[in-house]
């Protein structure tokens, strides 16, 4: 056994119902979390992420499989024998303690003495920065401040293991920015591992040190995050994450050939025949028509973001391409536009359908 | 309200007559009883000019006083039994995976809602005077198991609507934080469900209060509580006293009935 592993889950299958409805909400999952990791299973609602939290968690127990704390069996332990807490997506803070004893609650339960536990909890609240908060009640505190007093509460037991349950999604959008690199913050002095559930890509790619990314029920790929952005390993996982061109092509030998009968050279790594080429809006860049190497396309809309430019553009057989540019004075072209698309073929990835 | 109804009840011909009229009959009877409980005369239908004498008379009968004392022991007992019985099984029937039968459990549970109450009373009579023979014990405690026993679901259904509404994801955020199971429901689901156990003593309090028919047929000699010896004086002469006790009941009643409306409606 690893000694690095915090979690550790093998073929993990929950099935919900029984006969034909039967639904496999986990479809044989098999995951190493590293310890002091912060690990993001990521994906649509639906997923299973949920589910696999909960089986982690030990609100549910899984149909088959096995889940190791630290290499202890911990599949059939009940959830208050583990050392692992849960920030909750609806926060779940008990309505009549106060944020001292919601906080202090794990702690109190293990039967650690009373001084400890005031103790821990001032230094825990003081670690969310809610230290005037002590002795207000959860109704009392914004949507923001609940979520902090939510997280100090999973923490002041200082678990091996911190789930994280979609816990930014109730917040408004400047509120996430600053909860996500506060997270950070708190796995990084705290040295827990975080193991965090959202379906919000973005999330995802800045906050994690690893991400999972599953779908109906299976996990699809497990990587960095430039891992997962940059090679993804099929279509669901390209296009889920970001977003991607994908164009139709046939390839010979390190040769393919679009649907508009262009050429680009990419890297086949001995593929061949027809595949699907992941091109990501940013690979692709604009030039004037006679460049050599470049596809003949037609501006057909363009969008403005702030920072870049969207550009929709036509190829000669009628296929979009998504192109993404920094809106600057070199890149502004019209509707209409008669242009040159210059695809880095290296880059861009093969994907199996 | 501002909204554009398609149908309003109001509008239709004779609602405020039909309105007025249901009023006048559910609450004339009652306005008369108490106005003649302050009658100075010895009628209960013929006004002999304002007085509380009644009131005193009432106050300083011993019989009226022993019958209040024993509707109140009665009362606080059955609520208290049947509060504790009613809440376990509120969290029997709702804290656990939907199970085959639970329908039926519950009507099990609401028995006293469906039998009539004098079929339990005289199943109960018949009972309770075996046991009496068996055992030679004669005391309150027979009406007090009779009047526990119809008060369970007056109590269960409050306490069981509370712990519906209540989100189970308090309890699994206690079991996360390493309560055990008994801990998880002394320090969380009880303390939340406290509102609801108290509606329910209250409302299983007054029914128990108010019963006539169980007793009546349970009670041994000299256990007259404050309802039957109401009953008893209507063999007799019937004087303002009758409208004085029942006046008192009603005022405890809705007393009672105004906290148990405050304590529902105010959500945790």
């Amino acid at each position: 056994m690893n000694q690095d592993i915090a979690v550790s889950a093998s073929r993990i299958v929950k099935t919900y119902g029984a006969g034909t409805s039967a639904v496999r909400a986990l479809d044989d999952v098999s995951i190493d979390i590293e310890k002091g990791e912060f690990f993001t299973l990521l994906g649509p609602s639906g997923c299973g992420k949920t589910t696999l939290l909960r089986c982690i968690a030990g609100f549910e127990t899984p149909t088959s499989g096995t889940i190791l704390l630290s290499g202890r069996d911990i599949t059939f332990t009940p959830p208050n024998e583990r050392p692992i807490n849960t920030v909750f997506q609806s926060y779940a803070l008990f309505p009549h303690l106060t944020v001292a004893q919601n906080v202090g609650f794990g702690l109190q339960m293990l039967g650690r003495p009373k001084s400890e536990v005031a103790e821990a909890a001032a230094r825990v609240l003081a670690l969310v920065r809610l230290d005037g908060f002590a002795n207000r009640l959860p109704q009392q505190l914004s949507g923001g401040q609940q979520q902090r007093v939510a997280l100090a509460r999973a923490l002041a037991p200082q678990p091996e293991v911190l789930l994280l349950d979609e816990p930014l999604s109730a917040l408004d959008l400047k509120l996430r920015k600053e909860m996500q690199s506060e997270l950070k913050r708190l796995q990084t002095e705290t040295g827990i591992t975080f193991i965090f559930v959202t379906h919000d890509q973005e999330e995802a790619l800045t906050m994690s040190n690893r991400i999972g990314v599953m779908s109906a029920g299976k996990l699809l790929q497990v990587g960095t995050p430039r891992d997962i952005y940059d090679r993804p390993v099929n279509r669901f996982v390209a296009d889920f994450i970001g977003e991607t061109n994908f164009v139709r092509a046939t390839l010979a030998g390190d040769q393919a050939t679009l649907g508009s009968g262009d050429t680009i050279v990419v890297d086949a790594k001995g593929a061949s025949g027809s595949v699907t080429l992941a091109v990501r809006p940013e690979q692709i860049r604009i030039a004037p028509r006679d460049r050599p190497g470049a596809i003949h396309a037609t501006v057909a809309e363009s969008t403005y973001f702030g920072t870049d430019m969207h550009y929709q553009l036509a190829l000669s057989d009628g296929t979009f391409l998504i192109a993404r540019l920094q809106a600057n004075a070199a890149n502004v072209y019209g509707n209409g536009d008669e242009v040159g698309v210059l695809i880095d073929g290296t880059a861009l990835q093969l994907l199996a359908e | 309200m501002g909204k554009n109804r398609a149908f309003d009840v109001t509008t239709l011909p004779g609602f405020t007559a039909i309105a007025i009229l249901a009023f006048v009959l559910l609450y004339a009877p009652i306005v008369t009883l108490v106005v003649y409980s302050f009658n100075g005369g010895n009628s209960v239908n013929l006004w002999g000019g304002f007085s509380l004498k009644w009131y005193k008379i009432a106050w300083e009968n011993e019989a009226v006083q022993g019958a209040a004392v024993r509707s109140l022991i009665i009362a606080v007992w059955a609520s208290v039994i049947a509060t504790s019985v009613a809440t376990l099984a509120a969290l029997g029937t709702t804290r656990r995976k939907r199970f085959r039968g639970q329908t039926f459990i519950y009507v099990m549970i609401n028995q006293p809602l469906m039998v009539p109450e004098i079929v339990t009373a005289v199943a109960l009579l018949i009972f309770f005077s075996s046991v009496k023979l068996a055992t030679g014990y004669s005391g309150l405690g027979y009406l007090i198991l009779a009047h526990s026993a119809f008060c369970v679901p007056f109590a269960y259904l409050p306490i069981r609507a509370r712990l519906e509404g209540m989100d189970t994801s308090m309890e699994i955020a206690a079991a996360d934080l390493y309560a055990t199971p008994w801990q998880t429901f002394r320090h969380i689901t009880l303390p939340l469900l406290m509102p609801g156990v108290l509606a329910g003593a209250m409302l299983a309090f007054v029914i128990s209060l108010d019963d006539v028919i169980i007793t009546e047929f349970v009670k041994s000699a000299g256990q007259d509580t404050l309802p039957t010896y109401m009953l008893g004086q209507l063999r007799r002469a019937l004087t303002p006293e009758v409208n004085a006790i029942s006046t008192a009941l009603l005022v405890l009643t809705v007393l009672i009935l105004t906290a148990f409306f405050i304590i529902t409606k105010k959500r945790g």
